[in-house]
């Protein structure tokens, strides 16, 4: 029960304080209450059981990204010296 | 710094990448390179507990076992609320299930965990109305829908979960519905943490925090337990190149001697953690003296009940005098008890695989699809990354 998956905000019900997410392909509304964030369609967010529990931060996780490619290269070359 | 082979995620993040980005073999075979160099200067073996389950499969579904030296051990905690319920507190769910004119409710693979006698599935083909949520609000409408009934929640989880019931709770207030209660069986992951480091023989030197926990509480609930058992803690998110930093994060401040709280998962993970949320919980509960967890035993102020203002929903109160409240331990044959301590493995169990399996389980390690048990039969003998 506790895995929260990544999601993407696709669509805003504030009425309901609800949001719609895609999770890859699957969409589903859940509930905002958690969020004091604002939150704009296009967004990631992390889903737990019916719930956002918050923002995720896309210039961080592209940071990640970036130097996990970095490592990986690095270690490629010193493979092939 | 050369572009990126695929092109894709050089400016913009897709979804896509916070999936596979976070899955690829190159880096994850990068960071286990990393991780061999560095683990050579370990002056003595690190025992790393994962405290939470996901981080368990994680480990087994990819491999990860594999590509980490012999110095760098995993140890499997406490950290599956399924796993960690005592026998008794699913006895209280059955027979409340079993009275006239009640509607059970409750998350996940707690249906399929056996009390004393059975489970709650058991209840249910026996007649009781026992029903699985995806959504705790959807308590909501069937409270409403069925108003001459009393539906009762069964709350189960860690401080992740917590929060949802407090807004289950905040809503059937406003909307005045008197028949929806709660069992309230959530639990606090600190107080674990000491728990397991209180046994003399365990090995635990560091700790991977589990990040689903921390985006609602914050790394700043692990920096107490880090200072006391001079242990470093590395908050990590689930995908297999998350584990595998925090693991080489573990490794090398275990090398620097640093006894100190980072957090690997900063895309989702502040020190403060989810506010909105965390003063929600603490409208609705309080510290219990003592709960009594499966494997563990009694923990001081290890759980959260229902503050008094909230009495009326609190089914433990309501049913008090008809709820069964006697201790019960484990198969004896079971060691899930010892696994969640940090003493055994589930390989030592002499029952694992045998007498208990996924459709056969003697104890919770085994049912829940987050136990440790669980995740070493599924995934056990995966070598390779994907």
């Amino acid at each position: 029960m506790c895995l929260s998956v990544p999601s993407e905000v696709v669509a805003l019900h504030p009425d309901e304080q609800a949001i719609t997410v895609d999770t890859l392909g699957v969409r589903r509304k859940v509930s905002r209450h958690l969020l004091s964030d604002e939150i704009h369609i296009g967004d990631y967010v992390l889903i737990h059981i019916g719930f956002a529990m918050n923002k995720i931060d896309k210039e961080d996780a592209l940071e990640s990204l970036k130097l996990y490619r970095e490592i990986a290269q690095k270690l490629e070359a010193e493979n092939h010296d | 710094m050369t572009e990126p082979a695929t092109g894709e995620m050089n400016s913009s993040l897709k979804l896509k990448s916070l999936y596979e980005g976070f899955r690829d073999a190159d880096t994850i075979r990068a960071l286990a390179a990393r991780i061999g160099n560095e683990a050579k200067k370990l002056s003595a073996p690190l025992y790393i507990m994962e405290v939470c389950g996901g981080h368990t499969h994680t480990i087994m579904k990819y491999g990860l076992l594999g590509l980490i030296p012999d110095n760098v051990k995993f140890i499997h905690g406490p950290g599956c609320p399924v796993c960690v319920m005592p026998k008794e507190r699913i006895d209280q769910a059955i027979a409340l299930a079993n009275m006239d004119d009640v509607i059970l409710l409750t998350l996940g693979d707690m249906i399929r965990v056996p009390g004393s006698k059975g489970s709650l599935a058991q209840a249910r083909a026996n007649g009781a109305d026992v029903r699985p949520l995806y959504d705790p609000l959807d308590a909501l409408a069937i409270a409403k829908d069925n108003p001459n009934k009393t539906v009762v929640f069964f709350a189960i989880g860690f401080e992740t979960s917590t929060p949802m019931t407090a807004v289950l709770l905040r809503e059937a207030e406003r909307a005045a519905l008197p028949n929806l209660m709660f069992h309230i069986n959530h639990v606090l992951v600190p107080p674990a943490i000491d728990a397991v480091m209180a046994e003399p023989a365990t090995k635990v030197n560091a700790f991977i925090g589990p990040a689903h926990v921390s985006v609602i509480s914050g790394a700043k609930i692990y920096r107490r337990a880090a200072e006391a058992h001079h242990t470093p803690v590395v908050v990590s998110g689930f995908e297999p190149v998350d584990v595998m930093e925090s693991i080489l994060r573990l490794v090398e401040l275990k090398n620097h001697a640093e006894s100190v709280v980072e957090v690997q998962y900063s895309r989702a993970v502040s020190e403060q953690g989810n506010l909105t949320a965390q003063a929600l919980v603490d409208e609705y509960f309080e510290v219990r003296d003592s709960f009594r967890w499966r494997g563990l035993g009694p923990i001081p102020q290890s759980a959260l009940k229902l503050r008094d203002k909230y009495a009326h929903r609190d089914a433990e109160i309501h049913f008090g005098d008809r709820l069964p409240v006697q201790e019960i331990d484990d198969h004896k044959a079971c060691q899930c008890g010892d696994i969640l301590r940090g003493l055994a493995n589930p390989m030592d169990c002499k029952v694992f695989g045998r007498g208990c399996t996924p459709q056969t389980p003697l104890g919770s390690c085994m049912v829940s699809s987050e136990g440790a048990c669980n995740a070493y039969y599924r995934y056990h003998g995966v070598q390779h990354v994907d």
